[in-house]
């Protein structure tokens, strides 16, 4: 017996042995990973991003060098209050910033870097860089940063952010204080834009020194630079467009019908591009998105979701035609209005009885009420009817996101028997019940960028392009998407009339004043009833201003959609700045000074402060025209002459 | 067998073997704790790397040396030899070198010799020696104070020059007794006391005595005919307890602060997390250090010369003590475990041998080789691991140094030597 005591305590401290070894090394199923490695010191060296040049060539967007100052909090030697004092003051922070600073870039993570102060000045940069060995755990990483060349089309050309924890989660590729697209195209091309950085791994020893790149450098990396990348964007007449939208809310949206092309997104009120870089970017971010009145960081282009309005008539005349329920020449007598059972839609004074191109340039609500009846009166039963009128309005890209290359967008709304049988109870509701839908009130919403498109659809007599941003790309092609066209339910030779009804509202009709010599512009006014919700009542304010066109109106160059919030009627200032954009856009000049010299001095401010004053206002008809100071008149035409020519 | 029938092969060649790939795969580690950028002479002497080099040279010629001398000579000589090493501790005292702090060096121009490695062997020898005297018997008080002496001599000497460690390993020589006679109630004793030690640091005196009165109260019940007299369980709950505070005031003052440190932090006595945050950049940094290598390597290891922690020299001491932890970083669990199994079958396989020799000095001193690598080999893998507390020896054949290398090749040979000459005792 007295010789197995060694013998088993040998081999149960060998046993013990290899369980704690599996214990340590294969149990612990941490997976090596050489990002988490303290003893491998990781340089990043960040590529040029992608500059972002106009249709036209012209450079809007470049970029900056900035400096951040990082920490890796363990590696922070204790520092005497001397020291702190100095660093503080270099970094022109103070000793609560810095303890607060180094307190939270602790609870991140003791062993990663985090950025300490974000983005030195140059000069800060020159200063601090001399002395930066006295600090340990901190170091410079040097980034690029934008520089905007322009100060217009914000909402465009986006912004770059810090990246969030969530990002970094999701994304292994990016690393706190690594800068992000947050919106526009930033957002949308950030990969493509911001190349791939790279990244150099040095072998540290445990007084922190570096002693040399870890394995020769085998697993480095070199940056690859960002590509740039062409924007549909014609930077003047999104200019000129933003000029227009001075002192209004509202969007436009201009796009070129034969590629799809997006030639200006214009919403109003923006911002100078400007703002969102550097160190003030939060500040004035916040500033931006605290603003719950003009919402300057809500695109309205694209995000703001309106009932179309008359617009949306030429869509029933050419559903109408296609389903074969009426002629072009077949006539409706219109009474000031459209009755049914005991109730009546109203309409204005005009000639009656009414044929299709009257019906359009005259905007006849009779009408369409009437052609809508007929449609859906063709089905047995009103849902089939409402279903096939759901199917053609959604092949115009109405009621749906349009899946292009946009950071933001809103799917609008097309109804369909579903959501009547929702509202009503399944086949418990008729026609009439939805006969708004006729003039585009009813269910119908949708986004000025979703009303170009129409319009694009209409002036190509039959399909679209999906509306996009990206022009091209340095050494790669668009989406295959982009490129391939849209047809829409309605057969081509359907288009003649209504394309012509749309001509004749320039020629006699509701935007007869609003003629540019020498452009055949077809286009349609609307007015949509807008209502808010104050102190939960629900109140009706002045109407929206509406307007879509399309010219040339045979191989039209332009496809435009103007909404302006409560401006009114459709042509007091949608029509109005629908046209300066198509003469600025066809002509490169505008002669039309008169309705230039309207839109500039007019401001809609006071409209949007009506339901905050506290006190009972007039809409629509008690409206009144409220113009600028001449001052500020002068500014903003100064300002246009300004819009630099390509 | 192979050895018995050919006279040029009569050494136990596994054990042979297995020294080899020790010592091999120890200098490959010792290259990678100690290079500092790419290798470029592997016999460039001012690199640690290099000196090894020379030293397992040197092993190859010592090893000859040892083998070439009659079996006899190591019996008849034991005494002289141990006399040899005492003189070379006690002449530290006056010609040492202080190095971290303990007086364990001779300098010999840029050579340095640390005489407590070879007073292992000289003191296995002399034990072997005294157990194997005809007249000595294991079971007597007389015998056992005076083989006490042998090993209680050095052992002194060397806690003198302040290295604790090496004064530990001479407990090994417990393992001997016990197999040569020792009576089975030393072991339960030592086993008591150990349990007792923890008990009191850990729990504190009242909780252990409530244990022991525990523990008492049932065997005095179980053994209902061979209780004894009650008196006797008092006296040992008495002792009991006079341990426990005994330890617990040995814990407090007669341990300097490190050592008492490193306890505290092995029974995770410390709950001021202010200490505890200071401790672990101090008593625990090598801890931690290694650890997280021996983890870093899972289950394969980052590969010969690519360990990071290795390379940035994070494990301070690394090729010496805590030459494991690149065992672990850069051959993972598969290096870490064929280490571990290598020496578990060297020190079974010297058993063995022990076992099977026909003189009582052979089996002895086999004994005590075995007991001293098992010794070794427990408390640096075990303190390289966190399983024990801190202690400061060398992992056998494998950390750097040449005295080290070289006391443990002795002491490894010697018995090769003595084990071939078996089959000329009868």
């Amino acid at each position: 017996m007295r010789k197995l005591l060694l013998l088993t305590s040998v081999i149960l401290v060998g046993l013990v042995f290899i369980a704690r070894l599996f214990y340590l090394q294969v149990y612990d199923n941490t997976v090596y990973n050489i990002f988490e490695d303290n003893a491998i010191r990781k340089e990043y060296n960040y590529p040029k991003r992608g500059y972002v040049y106009d249709r036209n060539g012209k450079l809007l967007v470049a970029n900056q060098p900035s400096y951040d100052v990082m920490v890796i909090p363990r590696e922070v030697k204790p520092l005497d209050s001397l020291e702190i004092k100095e660093f503080c003051s270099l970094l022109k922070i103070t000793r609560e910033d810095y303890d607060k600073k180094l307190d939270r870039a602790t609870r991140y993570s003791p062993r990663l870097p985090s950025p300490f102060v974000p983005q030195l000045s140059k000069k800060d940069y020159a200063v601090l860089q001399e002395k930066m060995r006295k600090y340990d755990g901190f170091y410079i990483q040097k980034r690029s940063l934008r520089s905007y060349q322009t100060n217009i089309g914000a909402n465009v050309l986006g912004d770059l952010g810090e990246v969030n924890r969530k990002t970094i989660q999701n994304d292994p590729y990016y690393s706190l204080g690594d800068l992000i697209g947050k919106q526009g195209i930033e957002k949308t091309y950030e990969k493509t834009l911001r190349g791939v950085k790279g990244i150099k791994f040095i072998q540290k020893d445990r007084f922190n020194k570096n002693i040399g790149p870890f394995k020769e450098g085998k697993l480095d990396t070199l940056p690859q630079a960002g590509k740039d990348v062409t924007i549909t964007i014609d930077s003047e007449l999104q200019a000129y467009g933003e000029l227009l939208m001075t002192n209004k809310h509202g969007g436009i949206i201009a796009i070129e019908p034969s590629s799809g092309e997006i030639l200006a997104m214009v919403t109003g009120p923006s911002y100078n591009p400007n703002l969102l870089v550097g160190r003030d970017r939060s500040k004035n971010f916040t500033k931006l998105y605290n603003d719950s009145i003009a919402k300057p960081l809500f695109d309205r282009g694209l995000q703001a979701m309106y009932p179309p309005g008359s617009p949306f008539k030429t869509l029933n005349a050419l559903i109408a035609l296609q389903e074969g329920v009426v002629t072009p020449e077949e006539r409706f007598s219109c009474a000031l209005g459209y009755r049914y059972g005991n109730r009546k839609m109203g309409c204005h004074h005009h000639i009656s009885p009414v044929n299709m191109n009257i019906g359009i340039y005259e905007s006849c609500n009779s009408y369409f009420a009437n052609v809508y009846r007929r449609i859906m009166d063709k089905y047995d039963s009103p849902a089939e009817g409402m279903d096939n009128w759901s199917k053609h309005i959604k092949s115009f890209g109405l009621g749906n996101y349009l899946n292009n290359d946009l950071a933001v967008g809103q799917p609008g709304k097309v109804p369909s028997a579903e959501t009547y049988n929702r509202g009503y109870g399944k086949n418990r509701w008729y026609t009439t019940f939805t006969l708004s839908n006729s003039i585009g009130q009813g269910e119908v919403l949708a986004t000025p960028i979703q009303l170009a498109n129409m319009a694009a659809a209409i002036g190509n007599r039959g399909y679209y392009y999906t509306p996009h941003i990206i022009k091209n790309i340095e050494g790669d092609t668009i989406p295959e998407a982009f490129r391939t066209p849209k047809y829409t339910t309605i057969d081509k030779r359907h288009f003649e009339p209504v394309v012509q009804g749309m001509y004749d509202v320039y020629n006699k009709g509701t935007a007869r004043s609003l003629q540019v010599k020498g452009i055949e512009i077809s286009g349609k006014t609307g007015t949509a009833e807008n209502f808010a919700i104050i102190d939960s009542v629900k109140t009706q304010l002045t109407d929206h201003s509406i307007f879509v066109a399309f010219a040339p109106k045979d191989n039209p160059k332009i496809a435009i959609a103007v909404f302006v919030e409560n401006g009114y009627f459709g042509s007091r200032f949608a029509g109005k700045m629908a046209s300066l954009m198509i003469e600025y856009y066809i002509k490169g000049e505008i002669t039309r000074k008169d309705l230039e010299n309207f839109v500039l001095r007019y401001s809609l401010e006071h409209e949007y402060e009506k339901p905050y004053l506290d006190e009972p206002f007039g809409i629509n008809r008690q409206t009144k025209l409220d113009p600028i100071e001449e001052e500020e008149f002068q500014n903003l035409l100064k300002l246009k002459a300004e819009i630099p020519k390509s | 067998m192979i050895r018995e029938n050919h006279r040029g092969f009569k050494f136990d060649w596994v054990t042979i073997v297995l020294f080899l790939l020790l010592v091999g795969f120890g200098y490959l580690n010792i290259l990678s704790a100690s290079h500092v950028g790419e290798v470029t002479n592997y016999f460039d002497t001012s690199e640690l790397y290099g000196k090894q080099l020379v030293f397992l040279g040197l092993t190859f010629v010592l090893i000859i040396f040892i083998l070439s001398f009659e079996a006899k000579f190591y019996e008849r000589f034991a005494s002289i030899i141990y006399l040899v090493a005492i003189l070379s501790l006690i002449g530290l005292f006056i010609f040492g070198k202080d190095v971290n702090g303990a007086r364990s060096w001779y300098g010999i121009g840029s050579m340095t010799i640390q005489p407590s490695e070879f007073a292992k062997f000289a003191t296995a020898l002399a034990v072997a020696k005294y157990i194997s005297d005809l007249q000595t018997n294991m079971t007597t008080l007389k015998d056992q104070v005076r083989v006490a002496a042998i090993i209680f001599i050095p052992a002194l000497l060397i806690l003198l020059q302040n290295d604790a460690g090496s004064t530990i390993v001479y407990l090994a020589f417990f393992f001997v007794f016990y197999r040569e006679g020792l009576q089975q109630v030393y072991l339960v004793i030592a086993l008591s006391l150990i349990i007792l030690a923890v008990l009191g640091l850990k729990f504190g005196v009242l909780i252990t005595v409530l244990v022991v009165v525990t523990v008492l109260t049932f065997v005095y019940f179980f053994r209902k005919k061979k209780r004894g007299s009650i008196l006797q369980y008092v006296a040992a709950l008495i002792v009991a307890i006079a341990f426990s505070y005994g330890i617990k005031l040995f814990y407090e003052h007669g341990l300097k602060t490190h050592q008492q440190n490193r306890i505290s932090l092995w029974l995770r006595l410390e709950k001021d997390p202010a200490k505890l945050e200071r401790m672990k950049k101090e008593e625990a940094y090598n801890l931690i250090q290694s650890e997280q290598a021996i983890s870093s390597g899972r289950i394969t290891g980052k590969g010969f010369l690519q360990g990071t922690r290795t390379t940035g020299k994070f494990v301070p001491e690394q090729e010496t003590d805590y030459i494991f932890s690149t065992v672990g970083e850069e051959w993972g669990f598969i290096g870490t475990s064929f280490v571990v199994i290598i020496f578990v079958v060297l020190i079974v396989r010297i058993l063995y041998l022990a076992e099977s020799q026909k003189s009582q000095f052979s089996r002895v001193y086999g004994y005590g080789v075995a007991s001293i690598l098992f010794v070794h080999f427990t408390i640096n893998i075990g303190m390289v691991m966190g399983l024990i507390p801190t202690v400061g020896i060398p992992l056998p054949f494998f950390s750097y140094g040449g005295s080290g290398l070289w006391g443990f090749t002795i002491l490894l040979f010697i018995f090769v030597k003595l084990d071939s000459n078996k089959i000329n005792e009868w």
